[in-house]
């Protein structure tokens, strides 16, 4: 049986007889190999590390895109109570709804007597996508470009509550006082 | 002759240990080799915990081959409806037994006087000198290829009584590429013969231990250096490894002949796999890189210049054994820059690699050896 014609292209690759025999393409190829292997060894050895990989749980990068989107974090007022004034806005716009919040009365404070008693995100089944920030009027909730601290052994210690979230308090950039 | 099994049986025993350590150490090697030549980590959270303490043994991700073999042990042994049941059960180790045995011929180190090296006992030994090899043949050469050529039966069984056209057809193309290789694996030696003028593999390495010009050891590298790259590609391509891992190509054939395979019969197959990478580097070690020996020295000690600098029985023996260790090492370091470096051959390809190119290369190799030798005679 004749074999089926192989059709030409106008771009067929033309190789020079030196690529042709094969070998020593190979040996370069080794070559390039190798020569990554004993730069990255001697670096091992010296104590270096020879390799680009983040050693995740114990080590997080250092170099996040300022516009990463992270770890939610509450913003503060003057006193250290929360911007958030527990509107649910968040949790509603969620599209993973990881957002769980319990609004309370409080009736020392007049002036915004809402806030939340409970806020809490399960990082198991958060997505990043930053739409709570987007949605909140009051600009209480934020992401920091460092991710959470999510390595757990089951997915109910991936859940972050309102104490955790409120550690980030710049009191000078909050929007409203 | 009681002092002859005794020394036999440790031989036997260090052999089989040294072949079972190099099957799991490699597996460790491979992985963190090719991550290192990939900018990468490699396997590294297996660990094991000393009882009743908070202390994990990491030890750069050692323990992964222990991992490793916990599961093949403990996993579902599937047995697939076949009709050859014998011939099923019989394959891995058919292919796995043969890779041992080829080690039985391989001295592994030179003279050992028991008597010299532990003087209590010189009575009882009684002045006996006993070639570091479990075997000692004439026909050493012959064997490796006699038993190398067994392993292409365990492929082919395991790949028939697996009754998966899968393991068929990985099986048909492990038996056409193992039997074409063989031939170019058997010619290469061919030419070393005819210098060496011997198959006994001790007598090879003895005559390698010698030097040519004077400070060039006479290694099998230096006086067939074309044989010596036909024949390292040759036995890569015999022991299926990347650039010729047609028979398990994972892309077409999932796993080839063992597709069928669980458990530890699949565990023997990838043991036997990486048993023979250490198996060919024993090979290449003893035929080109001057077995046992290190460079510029023999049997009698240093060789270089003036006369022989004689060592201490108790120092050459371990000298030895290292030196072996440490050449085989090397030589399953490079295949395995070989496996993670070079792109996988089409069969077609694989097939005309061996006939058109290695094959009258070799042919070549050989022609010219007989041609030189003659000559060198006449004159």
């Amino acid at each position: 049986m004749k074999p089926y014609p192989r059709p030409r292209y106008w771009n067929e690759p033309t190789m020079t007889w030196y690529e042709r025999a094969y070998v020593f393409e190979v040996a370069r190829g080794l070559f390039i190999t190798g020569r990554i292997f004993t730069r990255n060894m001697f670096r091992w050895i010296t104590g270096r590390k020879g390799a680009l990989t983040t050693y995740y749980p114990e080590e997080t990068r250092a170099d996040y895109a300022p516009a990463n989107r992270g770890k939610h974090i509450l913003v503060q007022r003057d006193d250290g109570k929360p911007q958030c004034i527990a509107c649910n806005l968040c949790a509603t716009v969620c599209p993973a709804k990881v957002i769980e919040i319990e609004a309370a009365f409080d009736p020392a404070d007049p002036a915004r007597p809402k806030y939340p008693a409970r806020f809490e995100i399960d990082y198991s089944r958060c997505i990043f996508c930053g739409l709570c920030v987007e949605a909140c009027p009051e600009d209480a909730i934020r992401m920091l470009k460092e991710v959470p601290n999510l390595p757990a052994l089951d997915r109910d210690h991936m859940w972050l509550g309102k104490e955790e979230l409120l550690t980030w308090s710049p009191r000078k950039d909050a929007a409203k006082p | 002759m009681i002092q002859d099994l005794v020394v036999t049986l440790i031989l036997i025993g260090y052999a089989v240990g040294v072949l079972l350590t190099f099957g799991t150490i490699l597996t460790w090697v491979e992985r963190k080799q090719a991550a290192i030549m990939s900018d990468r980590i490699g396997a590294n959270r297996a660990y094991v915990r000393i009882p009743f303490t908070q202390v994990k043994l990491v030890w750069l991700g050692l323990f992964h081959g222990m991992a490793d073999g916990l599961k093949m042990m403990l996993k579902e042994d599937f047995r697939p409806k076949t009709y050859d049941a014998l011939g099923y059960a019989l394959g891995p180790w058919v292919t796995f037994v043969p890779v041992l045995l080829v080690f039985a011929v391989i001295p592994f180190g030179g003279t050992l006087d028991p008597g010299r090296l532990f003087p209590p006992l010189a009575d009882w030994f009684g002045g006996r000198t006993y070639p570091m090899q479990i075997a000692k043949l004439d026909a050493g050469l012959l064997v490796i290829f006699a038993f190398g050529g067994i392993t292409i039966i365990g492929a082919m069984l395991a790949g028939w009584s697996s009754n998966n056209k899968f393991s068929l057809l990985g099986a048909l193309r492990a038996g056409s590429q193992m039997i074409s290789y063989e031939v170019v694996l058997a010619l290469t030696v061919l030419g070393l013969i005819l210098i060496y003028g011997t198959v006994d593999l001790g007598e090879i390495v003895r005559y390698q231990s010698g030097r040519v010009f004077g400070f060039v050891p006479a290694w099998g590298i230096f006086l067939q250096p074309f044989a010596a790259i036909l024949f390292l590609t040759a036995a890569i391509a015999e022991n299926k490894r990347i650039p010729f891992d047609l028979p398990e190509a994972e892309s077409e054939l999932i796993a080839g002949y063992y597709t069928e395979y669980s458990a530890m019969k699949m565990g023997l197959f990838m043991f036997a796999e990486f048993i023979e990478i250490a198996i060919v580097g024993a090979l290449f070690t003893t035929l080109f890189l001057g077995g046992y020996n290190p460079p510029w020295m023999d049997d009698g000690g240093f060789a270089l210049g003036g006369g022989p600098i004689g060592l201490p029985h108790w120092l050459m023996v371990p000298t030895q054994l290292g030196t072996f260790l440490v050449k085989v090492l090397i030589v399953c370091s490079f295949q395995i820059l070989v496996r993670w470096s070079l792109p996988r051959f089409r069969y077609d390809q694989l097939l005309a690699f061996a006939w058109k190119f290695m094959f009258p290369l070799a042919l070549a190799n050989l022609a010219v050896t007989a041609a030189v030798l003659w000559l060198m005679e006449r004159a």
